[in-house]
């Protein structure tokens, strides 16, 4: 067995030698906490304009967090390019002979780039909060209310786990224009649109990022949306699952197929 | 030492690899030559558990590719220039194959150095030509300072001073006593460098034998005669009982004879000659028939007025059988 602290080491220098690394992160990070400002703002101006059902369950937190659904893809491109550039490269063969156990070399990749993309995403969450409370005015909230810190929390472990679940399929994909053409459009148009179909709606809020974005709602059903039949915690779950599910798929796909 | 036993490939119906034996041994360089498709980049991939036998096995000095600690202490390899990442530094790519195998990060700078390529060492490996690619796989094959070597078509891309190059590097690592194993498809190529041969040809086994064994069996050698006195010297060498064949250029070629034997024959008949020498078939033409039952990939060359290479099936059936039947042994006696 190679040693893993050595594999870990190995794929740290990989990832912290790419620049597609710093423009990935840097876009998530940029993009969640701008669009979020923006929002909060806009929404301070015009919180008369809300529907009562609206305001009655007005969330500051989860308004914070509206630029989730653009910074999230750059996490997408983030886990994918992980992965899909050992491929595109013709790197794969080279690691593989260095590390040839695949479970080893697998999961001392997402382990490193996981984290990483965990820190980054509890440091846009916490940013994002923050600057997002302070435009929100009168409307704002509090890190110290109920349930706030865990949603604010969520958000980062969210991020970390859409990059977690992209390389696991981008795993299984091998090629990042593959994995790329999949994930994008799902996260960014199909999940929202079957979200809000009626009919599509039962089944498009067991999808990773539909059930996973619950973690950041502080206040049930949040801004009038759908009553989900699960709450933070098990939504967080659930996204969980799907991530472990890519990730066993594309251990199997390394493991059984030639590199 | 590598040993294959019964390694074999299949990709659906079709076999690459079919039943493989024999054992690549260490102090010097084995070339592995076989026509374009005759399995031999499959072979090396399934020898670094990169593809999965469809059956039969490769160990590296005795052990399977999977139960080696840190593998690129044991065995180097180049597949093929375009597996570095291009965006990373030709530094940074060998440094974190160094890091997985806990080689020290000096050991980066001494192949680069090894392989001509610190000037660049900075520099992202995308930008790099194909003779930079080839040089820096063969720096990461080196890294680890393994005893085994193992090089796909590393002389794919190099100008002169870099064929030349690599073919001393091979020598000396062989030297050293370590094991080399080297693919080609240039039988010209591997004369030059290879001290053993191992031919396959649509994955099987046509020949493992000493280079040396190689150029005795397959170089027919001849005597070429070119005299003034044609018709006299046929006549002469004719009536002697000495078969010499018309080569076309007013040139006669003799099998059965030495240049020594046959300058005495022409002063004792008084036949002036203009040239007397002693000729070798071309390996390239020996390799050509043993393989030409089994090139996947025949050009047509009817348009271009000249003729295909004298298909000899004999020649390789006979290695078939010889290989089939007793798999590691030289064959020998063609």
């Amino acid at each position: 067995m190679a040693s893993v602290p050595a594999v870990l080491n190995s794929e740290w220098t990989k990832i912290r030698t790419v620049s597609s690394t710093t423009w990935t992160l840097v876009a998530a990070f940029v993009v969640t906490v701008a669009m979020g400002a923006a929002l909060s703002a806009l929404l301070n101006a015009q919180f008369d304009d809300l529907s009562d059902a609206e305001r009655a369950t007005f969330d500051p937190t989860y308004v914070g967090f509206s630029g989730m659904i653009l910074g999230q893809l750059a996490m997408v491109v983030f886990g994918v390019l992980v992965v899909g550039t050992e491929y595109s490269s013709g790197m794969i063969r080279t690691s593989l002979a260095a590390v040839p156990q695949r479970g080893s070399f697998l999961f001392s990749k997402i382990a490193v780039a996981g984290a990483l993309a965990l820190l980054v995403g509890l440091a846009t969450s916490f940013v994002t909060f923050f600057l997002s409370q302070a435009l929100l005015g009168d409307h704002s909230t509090d890190i110290g209310a109920d349930n706030v810190l865990r949603a604010v929390f969520g958000g980062g472990v969210y991020m970390g786990l859409i990059a977690v679940f992209s390389m696991g399929v981008a795993t299984m994909l091998r090629s990042s224009m593959l994995s790329l053409g999949i994930l994008m459009p799902f996260f960014f148009l199909v999940s929202q649109i079957l979200s809000a179909v009626p009919g599509a709606k039962s089944v498009a809020r067991y999808f990773p990022d539909q059930a996973g974005s619950k973690i950041m709602q502080v206040v049930p059903d949040a801004m009038n949306s759908d009553p989900a039949p699960y709450g933070p915690w098990s939504g967080l779950g659930i996204m969980a699952l799907w991530v472990v599910a890519a990730l066993i798929g594309g251990y199997l796909v390394l493991k059984e197929r030639d590199a | 030492m590598i040993e294959l036993d019964g390694l074999t490939k299949r990709f659906g119906n079709k076999v690459a690899v079919d039943h493989l034996s024999c054992r690549i041994r260490p102090g010097m360089v084995t070339g592995f030559l076989g026509p374009n498709g005759a399995g031999k980049s499959t072979t090396m991939r399934m020898m670094l558990d990169l593809d999965n036998p469809t059956g039969g096995s490769v160990r590296i000095d005795g052990k399977h590719y999977r139960e080696l600690q840190e593998p690129l202490k044991h065995i180097g390899a180049l597949l093929d220039a375009k597996s570095m990442h291009g965006g990373r530094s030709a530094y940074n790519n060998l440094l974190c194959l160094a890091q997985s195998n806990r080689i020290p990060a000096s050991r980066v700078s001494h192949v680069l150095d090894t392989v001509g390529l610190s000037a660049v060492a900075g520099k992202k490996s995308k930008g790099f030509s194909l003779g930079m690619g080839q040089r820096l796989g063969i720096a990461a094959a080196l890294l680890g300072d393994p005893e085994i070597l193992m090089f796909d078509e590393p002389v794919n891309g190099l100008d002169p001073e870099g064929i030349h190059w690599i073919r001393n590097l091979m020598k000396a690592l062989a030297s050293d006593g370590r094991t080399i194993f080297v693919s080609s498809h240039l039988m010209s190529e591997m004369a030059l460098t290879a001290d053993h041969l191992i031919v396959i040809g649509q994955g099987r086994l046509l020949a493992d034998t000493s280079m040396a064994d190689f150029i005795q069996e397959n170089s027919r050698s001849y005597v070429r005669m070119r005299s003034p006195e044609q018709e006299r010297l046929r006549d002469a060498l004719h009536s002697a009982g000495i078969v010499a064949v018309e080569a076309g250029n007013g040139t006669l070629e003799i099998d059965a004879a030495t240049t020594e034997q046959l300058g005495e024959f022409a002063a004792g008949h008084g036949i002036v000659l203009h040239e007397l020498s002693s000729q070798r078939a071309s390996l390239e033409e020996a390799f050509m028939q043993m393989t030409a039952g089994s090139v996947e990939y025949h050009a047509h060359s009817d348009s271009d007025g000249r003729q295909p290479p004298p298909v000899g099936p004999h020649w390789g059936d006979q290695w078939n059988q010889q290989a089939g039947t007793a798999p590691g042994d030289d064959p020998k006696g063609v």
